[in-house]
Order: C-alpha cells, then structure tokens, then sequence
C-alpha cells in the first residue's frame, strides 16, 4: 500500500449535485406513498410479477454493477496484480453504494418493516430457502464493503489509532469481501430456476447460477473501466488508459466463456431451434451476444483497446449486455401465464431514479471530500 | 430405565417389528411417523434413524407411572382416540405405561397393588406423568384417590421419578379449575411440588416439563417421550419449562393466516365476507398473538389437513397460555406480543392493469434518453482527450 490516495477536492454542490438532489426528493415523496398507502399506490406488480424494477434493476443488476469492489479484489488480491490497487477504492466506493441501495430497496419492496428484521433472527431462519442465503449473504457483504471502504473514511478523519487497527484485520474482511458475492451472485441466478416454467426457455438453464457470476464479474470490470473513463473525464482528470486497458483485457475472456457456456448449453439441451421461432425473445438473444461479442471484439484488440473512446463503449456495453440479460430472465422474457403485464409505474420509476441520484451523490460526495481516487493516476 | 423386557412384550414378540406386522402399519407408515415426530422434536432428519432405533429397543422403553388429579381425563383421550394411523397408540403400548387410572384393566386394590408395584420395580428409573392440577384449599381435600390426597401422592411417588412431566394445562399452570374464583386453589404440578417441598430423592430438584394445552398435542408428549429415549436427556426448556421445540413459537408466527394480519384483512363477524375467505381471525377474538404452541405447524385433533381451531375458522382460544386460556374471554382481543403491524392499511385489493402507460412510458424514455445523452457527451470528450493525447505520445515517441 504505498500509493497514495487524496481527495479530488473543488466544489460539491454544483448544478449536477442539485438536479440530483430533486431527482432523489421526488423519490423520497413516493416511498413516502409506498409506505403510507401501500405498495400498489406506487408500482405495477401484482401477483403475477411480485418482482419488478425494483428487484430486477435495483437488486440484480444493481448488485451486479456493484460487482466493480469484487472484480478488482480478486484480480489485486487473489492473483495478486498490485499494479492495479491504485483502483481499489473507487471500485469499493461504486460498490459500497449498490449494494447499500440494493438492500434499502428490498426494504421498499418488502415493505413489513415491523418484520423484515426476522430475516436475521437465529431461530427463524428458513435453511431450505435460497431467498434466505441471498438475503444474509447480501447483508452481510454490506457490512464488509464499508468495512472494507472504511480506510478511506478513516483516513478522511484523521482517526489514525482506528485506522491501525483495521490495517491489522482489513485481510480479514477483504478475503469475506471475496468469497460473499462469489455466492450470492450465483444465488441470485439460482432464484430463476426455482420460477422453473415462467422464465422464458431460452433463459431457464441449471447453469443460471454461473451464468450470473461469469456476467456479474464482467459487469464488475466493466463498470470499474466506464467509471474511470467517465469520472474522470466530468471531473477533469488525468485518464488512467494504461491500466483500464489492461483491465479490459481480461473482460473478452470472461465473456467468450459466458457464450461458449450459454450457447452450448442451449445446443445441449436442444433448444436451439428456439431462437427461429417469431416473437421478441430471439431478438432479445440476439442483442445480449452481439453487446458482449462488440465488446470482446474490441477488447480482443491490443490497439483499439487502448483508445479511451473505443474502451469506454466496449465497457459500457459489457454492462448493458449484463444488464439486459438479467433484465431478460427476470421480467421481459419472464412470463407468469395469460393476463399479467407488467411495465414499471411512475413511482417505481423515480423511487428506482432517485436512488441512483444518491449513489451519485455519494459517490461525488466521497470522491471530493475522501481520499478515494489515486494521487497520481 | 428398564433393562428388562416386561412380560407381554414377550407375548406379542419384544421386537417393533413383529408388533408392527400383528397390527397392521407397513413400515412406510412408521418411518413416515418417525420422521413427522423427529421434525417435531427439532431434530434434523438425519436422526430419524436413531429415533426408530431407540424405539426398536425394548430395553430402551421408559417406565411410566400417569397420574390423574383434577381434570377431564381429555389429555389420555386425545393420546388414545386422536389417532389415525395405529403407530402412537403403539408407541404409547411400547412404553411400559404401568399404572395408569384410566387405562388400567385393574380396579381398587389391585389397581393399587399395581402402583405399588410399579414403585417397587422401577425405583429412581421411571417417568411421572401428571395430569391434571393439585388442589391447595382445604388440604387437598377436593380430590381423593383411595384415600390420598394429590399431595399426600405426589410426596409418596415424585421423589423416586427421574422427571416429572406434567400434560395438559390444568397440569402445567391449573388449568380450568384455576379460573376465578378457583374454589379448590387449584395450581400445577410444579407449584404443588414447590409449595409441598417436594424434592427427588437424591436431593435435587425434579424436573418438571410442562405440556400446557386443553387437552395437551399427544404429538408434544409422544416428542418429549422419544427425545428421551432418543438423546437420553430432557429437552430444551423455556422458562415456563415447556419444550421449546413445541412452544418457542407463538401460534401467531406460524399460522397460516399470518400473511392476513399483516395485510389487515381480518374477518370482522363469523360468517361475514372476510369470515368465508378465511381470512385473519384476530379481530374475532384470536389468542394466537399471546399463546406459546406448535398448533398451527403440527395441526391440532388429527381428522385430516388444515384441522386445527384457527384452521376452521375458529379464533383460538389460547388454552395452552397461563392467564389467556379460562381467564380471558372468548371473544376478547389479545395482547400483540410481537410487533403490532401499521394500521396505515393499504386496500384489501389494488386493481392496477399492470401494463404501460403514457407517463410511465414517458418516464422510462426520458431516463433512457437521459442516459443516452450523458454517455454521448463522455463519449465527445473522450474523442477529444484520445486526439489530445495521440498527439502528445507521438511527440513523446
């Protein structure tokens, strides 16, 4: 740990702050509804789809986004590349916050606050449940990742006893940081089989669960490498290409696995006579292998790689690749039988709005007034 | 314990498998028993087969003397009569029940000689069953078995038991006869035994399960029983000295009319809408928020599915609950002791078509357009910072 981190420092409350700032009031007045006149006051679900925006966005995708902190720990600490530490806690940063939002929205969408806690209580705990491993296991990994992003918090105070002591227990921490997503992010994958017939064919598999982790991973690097590119060039800053390109090797690799499992998996169990039946799931297939073929063409490519324009598309559609595949399984290919629809209603919309205005609220917050990016990227 | 086989299990064979032929229940249906009663002791599966081999033991089987005191005899009842399946009557057959009032062949001073006997036999080794409470008022004097007083029996038995269990509430807690005015000053077997200083014999305290319920789940004492002879020790108590495998739990948590409490959709008259869509039963009067019992997670009575009172469409009554079962009324609401939901209900239905509307769709356009814009910005000054930047390596190369 000998690079040093420093505050970006300059002006929080820009115009940007503030229109983010509306955006989450707007959502602070429909989770008030949501809480006061119940859950149908603000959302379009029903029994038919008890899992919405909320849960498919804000949980699954939004966790698999947050996957940045995970990616870079296994790359800087189980395969030990100390180059890319610099990058750490930017990683953790993006992570800390859509992880912490993601359990807040299951809270929303829950709603039995006067009994939502039971969910930790020892002696009612459902062991045969999957719900029950990926609400602990997300619980938990919360609590690790700010413990984990407590350094930079720390450091910010100036509490230096405090943060002795967690240098001594941090490994601790940084190796439960590994294993807790390596499992809940296959789990959340493992929910879908249990929806057996209502998840599309083309998506229902037993390999869900690594189907998820694979494109959780990739999602993690892929968000690290936008986010740089991205932070870096609203906040003026020096653009890390070098190492980010380096980080975009590995993500072709990640997904060519992703592809050969799905559409051998596919081929396996015969169903690859589906993809030329009418209708949109083909179509939606189709636009999840050419986001992640796009990106690993140019990411295969040690010239255009390196060009910060060329990896920022390449990454951002690694994301939306990830994105649209859990969107697919979850909601749009996701069919519970004749007479349920579902589109997300207004409320949802902006609760799920304003919570990625705090994420970036947070996330601005952290990196002017904490040391969280690298001195000298 | 009794090391020796008693007499008639050699008549019919000493083995459980011989007795299950004679009398008809498959193997299936005993192991499918010995799994429902292992779950319902809080063991893992995996012990069922030491649960069925500790029945299999003869020598395993413990000695139990039951006693009545003032009750219905509606717990032996339930024990013999709930039954569907034969295999709880067997296993009741199995374990050597030597004296007992009601099941006894014997009357008057052979049935004593029997008790006297079965002291004698099983000094220190057997289990003592009460059912029913002790009267306080007058000595005890409201209840006589051959001339004794409860206490006067309880001093003469108690000491040599290994533990005590008492079944049903009148045994646990007193029971209907505890209800005001409580004429005879009845009270359960542990407060008889605590007021009457009774000890075991060795000096230390006997340990006394209780079993409340009007009439007490024979599947709790048949559990308790078979922990026993299982694990060779008591089972987990709470501090009212109830197992906590069958009342940790308030009937409240697991009822299967829970999710309607916490909708607030609750059944305001018997037979009304709410009522006929079985929904929550609280507001008629339910004791399930205040009573400690398995019943909704191992039913109740034994006639098929979904039978138990709150099954039916009866709010409970909270028998097994001291201070809620005879001394509450019927029909009057219970204490929440979980935490009371809000009463900010939300309707009993929202309709919503579920589908897009214009200013859902406007909304979700607007983000993705929003999106789209932001990322064509970056991707614009990315372009410019790439051309920025070749230009600076090519003079730096």
């Amino acid at each position: 740990m000998t690079e040093v981190y420093r505050p970006v420092g300059g002006k929080l409350l820009t115009r940007h702050f503030y229109f983010m700032g509306v955006l989450a009031l707007i959502a602070g007045y429909f989770l008030v509804r949501r809480f006061v006149f119940g859950i149908g006051a603000v959302s379009n679900l029903s029994d038919g789809f008890p899992w919405g925006l909320w849960i498919t966005y804000d949980v699954v995708v939004g966790t698999a986004l947050a996957c940045g902190g995970y990616a870079m720990a296994i790359l800087v600490y189980v395969f030990h590349r100390g180059q890319f530490h610099p990058m750490i806690r930017a990683a953790l940063l993006t992570s800390v916050f859509g992880y912490t939002l993601a359990g807040v929205s299951i809270v929303v969408d829950v709603g039995r606050y006067w009994q939502i806690y039971n969910v930790f209580r020892p002696g009612y705990l459902n062991l045969n449940s999957v719900m029950i491993e990926v609400a602990l296991c997300v619980t938990s990994y919360v609590i690790v990742l700010w413990i984990e992003f407590s350094p930079a918090i720390l450091e910010a105070m100036k509490a230096n006893r405090l943060l002795r002591l967690m240098r001594h227990i941090l490994f601790f921490f940084i190796g439960v940081g590994i294993l807790l997503p390596t499992m809940h992010q296959s789990s959340l994958g493992s929910l879908l089989i249990i929806a057996g017939y209502k998840v599309h064919p083309l998506w229902q598999s037993n390999l869900i669960p690594l189907l998820f982790l694979i494109t959780a991973v990739a999602m993690g690097y892929g968000m690290v490498v936008f986010e740089s590119l991205y932070a870096s060039v609203q906040l003026g800053r020096r653009l890390e290409t070098t190492m980010l390109a380096r980080v975009g090797a590995i993500i072709p690799w990640l997904l060519i696995a992703w592809l050969v499992l799905r559409i051998g998996d596919l081929a396996f169990a015969g169903k690859l006579g589906l993809l030329l039946q009418p209708g949109v799931e083909p179509l939606l297939f189709a636009a999840e292998v050419a986001l992640f073929v796009y990106a690993s063409v140019i990411l295969l490519d040690p010239h255009r790689r390196v060009r910060p324009n060329a990896l920022f598309w390449s990454a951002l559609a690694v994301v939306l690749g990830g994105a649209l595949y859990r969107f697919d399984a979850f909601l749009i290919a996701y069919n519970p039988g004749p007479g349920w629809h579902y589109f997300p209603a207004v409320g949802e919309l902006m609760i799920t709005l304003g919570f990625f205005a705090i994420g970036i609220m947070a996330y601005l917050f952290f990196v002017k007034k904490t040391p969280v990016l690298s001195a000298n990227p | 314990m009794n090391t020796e086989p008693l007499a008639f299990e050699h008549a019919i064979g000493p083995f459980l498998a011989d007795q299950l032929e004679i009398r008809g229940i498959s193997r299936r249906n005993f192991v499918k028993f010995a799994l429902g009663i292992t779950a319902a002791m809080g063991l893992p599966f995996g012990m069922t087969r030491q649960v069925m081999a500790a029945l299999d033991r003869p020598a395993a089987r413990p000695s139990v003397i039951w006693l009545h005191f003032q009750e219905c005899t509606g717990c032996t009842e339930s024990l013999l009569r709930a039954t569907h399946p034969t295999v709880e009557t067997l296993i009741l057959d199995l374990i050597s029940l030597d004296y007992s009032e009601t099941l006894l062949a014997a009357a008057g001073h052979q049935a004593e000689a029997a008790l006297h006997d079965a002291l004698a036999q099983h000094p220190g080794q057997f289990i003592l069953v009460v059912e029913g409470s002790v009267p306080t008022a007058d000595h005890g004097n409201f209840c006589k078995i051959a001339g004794q007083t409860p206490q006067d029996m309880l001093h003469a038995i108690a000491p040599q038991a290994v533990a005590a269990v008492a079944i049903g509430s009148c045994a646990s807690w007193g029971g209907v006869q505890s209800a005001a005015p409580n004429p005879t000053g009845a009270v359960g077997l542990a407060e008889a035994l605590g007021l009457e200083g009774i000890l075991k014999s060795d000096g230390s305290a006997l340990p006394v399960i209780n079993l409340p319920g009007c009439p007490a789940s024979p599947y709790n004492l048949l559990a308790t029983l078979l922990y026993y002879l299982t694990l060779h020790r008591l089972p987990e108590l709470d501090t009212k000295g109830r197992p906590k495998f069958a009342y940790g739990r308030l009937i409240h948590d697991n009822c299967e009319r829970r999710p309607h409490f916490d909708a607030g959709r609750f059944a305001e008259q018997f037979g009304d809408a709410g009522h006929r869509q079985g929904w929550c039963l609280y507001k008629l009067g339910c004791k399930g928020p205040e009573t400690y019992a398995n019943c909704p997670a191992i039913q109740f009575g034994d006639v098929g599915a979904n039978t138990w009172p709150v099954g039916i469409g009866h709010p409970c009554f909270g028998c097994a609950e001291q201070g809620v079962g005879f001394h509450k009324a019927l029909h009057e609401q219970a204490k929440v002791l979980s935490v009371t939901p809000t009463s900010l209900f939300p309707g009993v239905f929202t309709e919503h078509p579920g589908g897009v509307t214009v200013a859902s769709a406007a909304v979700a356009g607007a983000i993705g357009g929003g999106a789209l814009v932001y990322a064509l910005g970056a991707s614009q000054k990315l372009k410019q910072t790439e051309a920025a930047s070749t230009s600076t390596t090519d003079e730096e190369a």
